[in-house]
Formats: structure tokens, C-alpha cells, sequence
């Protein structure tokens, strides 16, 4: 479990992230939602040890990361970030880098790290891709592998941002149940999502921010309830029924408009 | 092939190479000599005029263009990885021109003191790479900020390495080959301060190769695997300064070859860990210089070509063939 105890943190003198606390729980998803630039990537940032409070503290399993080392955190905790690179290297050596942490000097991978990387790559899909160059994948495939190397890593806490960015529907559906696997796994998910409908589809609980502020954490239901969706992204949702199956839809507020270049 | 064996083989093939251009290095010059003189040569030593050639001229001059090629190659690897930015080199970012002010100021105040050179050459280097990281971390630390803040103080390190010559007169005729660069002249005692820090550089690039690898996959996904990533990357950048001071400091400024080198490798490798990519880029960077070395002194006998006014030729089309294939890829 981990635990934001009146969190406060950014970059610098600029501080992204007001006065937080939120509990994420182990064998729940928990997805953090909110518009562009209110903080969410700061709050994992500062959840997995990579930016240090500045007022706060963060609690993994009971213990302050303050008192962890990095690779005590890395053993803890795995996030998959927003934006990567595309290294010179194949899908296997990749997936292998998830057992960094679990290294010591001279970190030289050993058969069980070998073995832990291909049940990853297997378990995703992508074990017949191993010799493949990264940049030779597809957006979907890419995403897959470095699925792979989280699991690999095989933390009780993984944390995405914004994991669904570029994939296809398909290829977003297949996350969404290889999420609900790691929480069957009682593992502690968290998630940036943009998708409303897949965040309130897919997550036991939701975290709405706004402005670097936590406004309100609860079952899709609650938040919904609370109306903090729409004071958060000045939009107002309209249940709609569908055949077979209903959804929310986002509707203009009043005076909304789209910029246009003429006017 | 599979990947692994495929570059185990690039690398041997390169070992091969690396011996054939040694013995062609030896064999020419002023002085052709045939594979049994050359043996005959360096078995009778100095009691032979082949084997004082040898010994005295072609060998120092052999031995002095690998190691360059060595520093100034696995420097590249290193700053091109830490900066994530394949445009980037010890040249480019005026790692090269901060050794050479740090070297025209030992030249300048302490006049024969030769042994201090490599770790003058050394501290220049670090303090331009740090200067032109600190400036781009500041604007955004994008790819065009690091170059342009590179241009920025190798232009401003040149300025200062030409108000010494303004001022030191004396250092003026050592300047211009340092300025140019080469081996000509160059003894092994002037070889033994740069070949220790090349070889201690070399040893560290390869016990944290893995570290290496994985500050490959970018800041925040090496942070979440566990590792260090300033510390680190402050690690790589001092290595690279001081393999890259350790060859300026007898070679002066020879740029592109840590530019040009690592794209080589990079280009027969596939998908390889940083430890082969480093062993890979160190053969050829010796290799590539020990070939330019002896083009140089062969183009225009028995008038010497500086070597680093070659590489420029051979450097400044490959740059802007790099630059292109990389706007390519953008697009594609």
C-alpha cells in the first residue's frame, strides 16, 4: 500500500502538487484523472520516489521512501512513464532490463532474472519478438514490451502514465485486462488515464485533481456522484443509453467554445 | 544470424582489422618495409636503423593514434548515450576545446611541464562538459540547445585558447599543430600519463556498461528501475571528459572522430548492450585513426598531412549526411 500523507511537491521553486492525501490500496485500480497540466504525472513522479516532497511525506508499505534507497524503492515500485525512448536494443534485452533492481554488482544477468524476463515476454505476447529491434515494433507492440519489463521488475506497486496514449482500441482493451490481472494479483495499480470512459470503467477508485489539488477519491459511482468530474474539466457528463450498454458522455458547458483561427 | 553471435563475429572481424591496419601503419612511409623486415626490425631494435624507425617513429605514432582513436571513440559513445543525443561528441560539445584552452594555459604558465598535461587536458574537459550541460539543462536540455550551447563555449574556449597565442607568442608554433592536431613527434613518455587514463577510462565505461544500458532507456524509466541517474550520468561525463582530455592532450584538437565512430558501430551492431557497443567503438576509433594517420603521412609524401585536417574532410560530410538521415527518420 501507499500511503500520501499532505503531499506537496514540483520542479524547483515550482510546486505542482498541493497538499495531498490518498491511500492506494493493494488489489484495487486506482486511476488518476484530470485536464492537462494539473498535476498527475508530478503526483506519480513524487509517489515513486523520482521527485522529492517538498512538504509531506510518501509511505510504501509503512516506510517513508525518505528512508529507502533507490533500488529498495525500484523493488517496491514500478512506474511506466508517459514518454520513452526507443533504445537501440531488442524486445528481449529490454524486458531483461526490468530485473535491473534485482541486481548486484557486477550486474550481470543470471539464469533466474533470464527466466523471470521470458515468462513476462510469454505472458504479454511478445516471446516470438525477442530478437526484434524496438524501433522495428509497432506503437501497440512497443507498449507491450514495455509492459513486459514492468512485470519483469515484479514490484507490489505499478504505476502508469498515461499507459493508453497512441494504442489502438484494440490494443487498449488488452490493457485494460492485463490491469484487472495485476489487481487479481493483489498488486497496488495506479493509473493516469485521459479516457473518462475507461477510467470509470476499469478502476475500483478514482483520484480527480484540478489545479495540483486532490479534490475528491472515491468509487466511480461517488465521483461521479460528487459532480467533481465536471468542476474539474468544466464539462457536464449526460448518462446515455446505448443498445446494450450505457456510457457517459462529456457535454459543453454553456459558453464553451471551441478556438477557431478566424473569428 | 542471432543478434548476440552476429556481433561477437563484428567485433573479431574489427580485432582482425585493427591488426591488419597496425602492421599496414608500420609497414609505410618513407620507408617501405616488407612483413619479415618489419619482424627482423622490431626483433633487432635499436641495434638496426629499421628497427629504430620502428621503435623511435612508427610505433610511438601507431600506438599514440589508437589510443585517440580509443578515447575520443568511447567518449562519444558515453556522451551520446548520457545526453540521449546522437549528434552529440566530445568535439560538438566543446569537451575537446576545453582541454585545449586547459592545455595552451599549461603551455602557457608552466612551460615543459609535460607529465601535467593529460590532467590539465582532463580538468578542461570536464569543466567544458559540465558547463555546456548546466547551460542546456537550464534552456530545456533539447537536442538543439545542447548543440548550440556546445557551439556556444567551444567558441568561447577557442577565444580564449587564441588570446593566449596573443599573449604567449612563445606557444605559438605548438599551438598551430595542436590546433590542427596529429602525432607527429610524439614519444612514449608522452604516451604513458594519457594511455593510464585511457585504459583506467576504459576499464570504468566497462564495469558500469550495464549502468550505462540502462540510463539508455531514458531519465525517468532508469530512475524507476533503481538507478542513480545524476550520479551516474555525472560518472559517464567525467569518464568521457577524461578519455577524450587524456587524447587531446597529445593529439590536440582532433575533431568528429567521437562523432563518427560511434555511428559506425552503430551502424554493423544489432541491438547490442552498451559493453560490446564500448568494445566495438574503441576497435574501430583505433583503427579509423591509425588508417587517417597513415593517409596522412602517404597522400602528399614526403610532405605530411596534419591528420586532424583529414579527419575534418572525412567528418564534416558524414555529419551532414547524420543530420539528414536523421530528418529522414523524423518524417518516415
Amino acid at each position: 500500500m501507499i500511503e500520501l500523507k499532505k503531499l506537496s511537491g514540483g520542479y524547483g521553486q515550482f510546486e505542482a502538487v498541493h497538499d495531498v492525501s490518498l491511500s492506494l490500496l493493494n488489489g484495487q485500480i486506482t486511476a488518476v484523472i484530470g485536464p492537462n497540466g494539473c498535476g498527475k504525472s508530478t503526483l506519480l513522479k513524487l509517489c515513486c520516489g523520482q521527485l522529492h516532497p517538498s512538504r509531506g511525506e510518501v509511505l510504501a508499505d509503512g516506510r517513508p521512501l525518505s528512508a529507502l534507497s533507490r533500488t529498495d524503492i525500484a523493488r517496491k515500485i514500478a512506474l511506466l512513464p508517459q514518454s520513452r525512448t526507443v533504445p537501440d536494443i531488442t524486445v528481449g534485452s529490454l524486458v531483461l532490463h526490468g530485473r535491473f533492481p534485482w541486481l548486484d554488482y557486477p550486474r550481470v544477468y543470471r539464469t533466474e532474472d533470464k527466466a523471470a524476463a521470458e515468462e513476462s515476454m510469454k505472458r504479454m505476447g511478445i516471446w516470438e519478438k525477442r530478437h526484434k529491434l524496438l524501433a522495428r515494433l509497432s506503437g501497440g507492440e512497443r507498449q507491450k514490451t514495455y509492459l513486459a519489463m514492468v512485470l519483469a521488475q515484479n514490484t507490489g506497486h505499478v504505476f502508469l502514465d498515461e499507459p493508453t496514449t497512441y494504442l489502438d482500441i484494440a490494443h487498449q482493451l488488452e490493457l485494460l485486462v492485463f490491469l484487472s490481472e495485476l489487481k487479481q494479483e493483489g498488486k497496488c495499480v495506479v493509473t493516469v488515464l485521459h479516457d473518462l470512459g475507461m477510467a470509470l470503467e476499469a478502476a475500483d477508485r478514482i483520484a480527480v485533481m484540478k489545479d495540483g489539488r486532490l479534490m475528491i477519491t472515491g468509487t466511480p459511482e461517488q465521483v461521479i456522484a460528487s459532480g467533481a468530474i465536471e468542476d474539474a474539466f468544466g464539462v457536464k457528463l449526460r448518462r446515455r443509453e446505448q443498445i446494450g450498454f450505457e456510457c457517459l458522455e462529456p457535454q459543453r458547458t454553456e459558453g464553451f467554445r471551441v478556438p477557431t483561427a478566424d473569428p | 544470424m542471432e543478434s548476440s553471435k552476429r556481433n561477437i563475429f563484428v567485433v573479431l572481424v574489427c580485432t582482425v582489422g585493427l591488426l591488419l591496419a597496425a602492421l599496414l601503419a608500420l609497414s609505410l612511409g618513407a620507408v617501405h618495409f616488407s612483413l619479415p623486415e618489419l619482424l627482423y626490425g622490431l626483433k633487432e631494435g635499436d641495434s638496426s636503423t629499421a628497427g629504430r624507425i620502428l621503435l623511435h617513429v612508427r610505433l610511438p605514432r601507431l600506438l599514440a593514434a589508437a589510443l585517440a582513436g580509443t578515447g575520443l571513440s568511447v567518449s562519444g559513445v558515453l556522451i551520446q548515450t548520457v545526453l540521449q543525443n546522437p549528434l552529440a561528441s566530445p568535439g560538438i560539445i566543446g569537451v575537446n576545446a576545453g582541454a585545449g584552452l586547459s592545455v595552451a594555459l599549461c603551455m602557457a604558465l608552466l612551460p615543459g611541464m609535460i607529465l601535467i598535461l593529460p590532467f590539465a587536458a582532463f580538468l578542461g574537459a570536464l569543466a567544458a562538459v559540465l558547463l555546456v550541460y548546466g547551460v542546456a539543462r537550464r534552456a530545456g536540455a533539447s537536442r538543439i540547445t545542447l548543440v548550440l550551447s556546445g557551439v556556444a563555449i567551444s567558441s568561447l574556449m577557442t577565444a580564449g585558447i587564441n588570446t593566449l597565442a596573443t599573449l604567449y607568442p612563445d606557444i605559438m608554433s605548438g599551438l598551430r599543430d595542436f590546433q590542427s592536431g596529429g602525432f607527429a613527434g610524439v614519444s612514449i613518455g608522452v604516451l604513458i600519463p594519457s594511455g593510464v587514463v585511457t585504459l583506467f577510462g576504459l576499464l570504468v565505461s566497462f564495469l558500469f556498461a550495464g549502468e550505462l544500458d540502462v540510463l539508455s532507456l531514458g531519465e525517468s524509466t532508469a530512475s524507476s528501475l533503481g538507478l542513480p541517474v545524476r550520479f551516474y550520468r555525472f560518472l559517464f561525463l567525467t569518464l568521457a571528459a577524461a578519455l577524450a582530455g587524456a587524447a587531446v592532450s597529445f593529439a590536440g584538437l582532433l575533431g568528429f572522430v567521437g562523432l563518427i565512430v560511434p555511428h559506425m558501430a552503430r551502424l554493423v551492431l544489432r541491438g547490442s548492450g552498451k559493453r560490446v557497443f564500448i568494445a566495438l567503438s574503441a576497435l574501430m576509433g583505433a583503427t579509423f585513426l591509425i588508417l587517417c594517420d597513415t593517409a596522412a603521412r602517404m597522400i602528399f609524401a614526403p610532405f605530411e598531412l596534419p591528420v586532424g585536417i583529414l579527419i575534418a574532410y572525412l567528418g564534416v560530410p558524414f555529419f551532414l549526411w547524420l543530420l539528414f538521415r536523421e530528418r529522414r527518420q523524423r518524417h518516415d
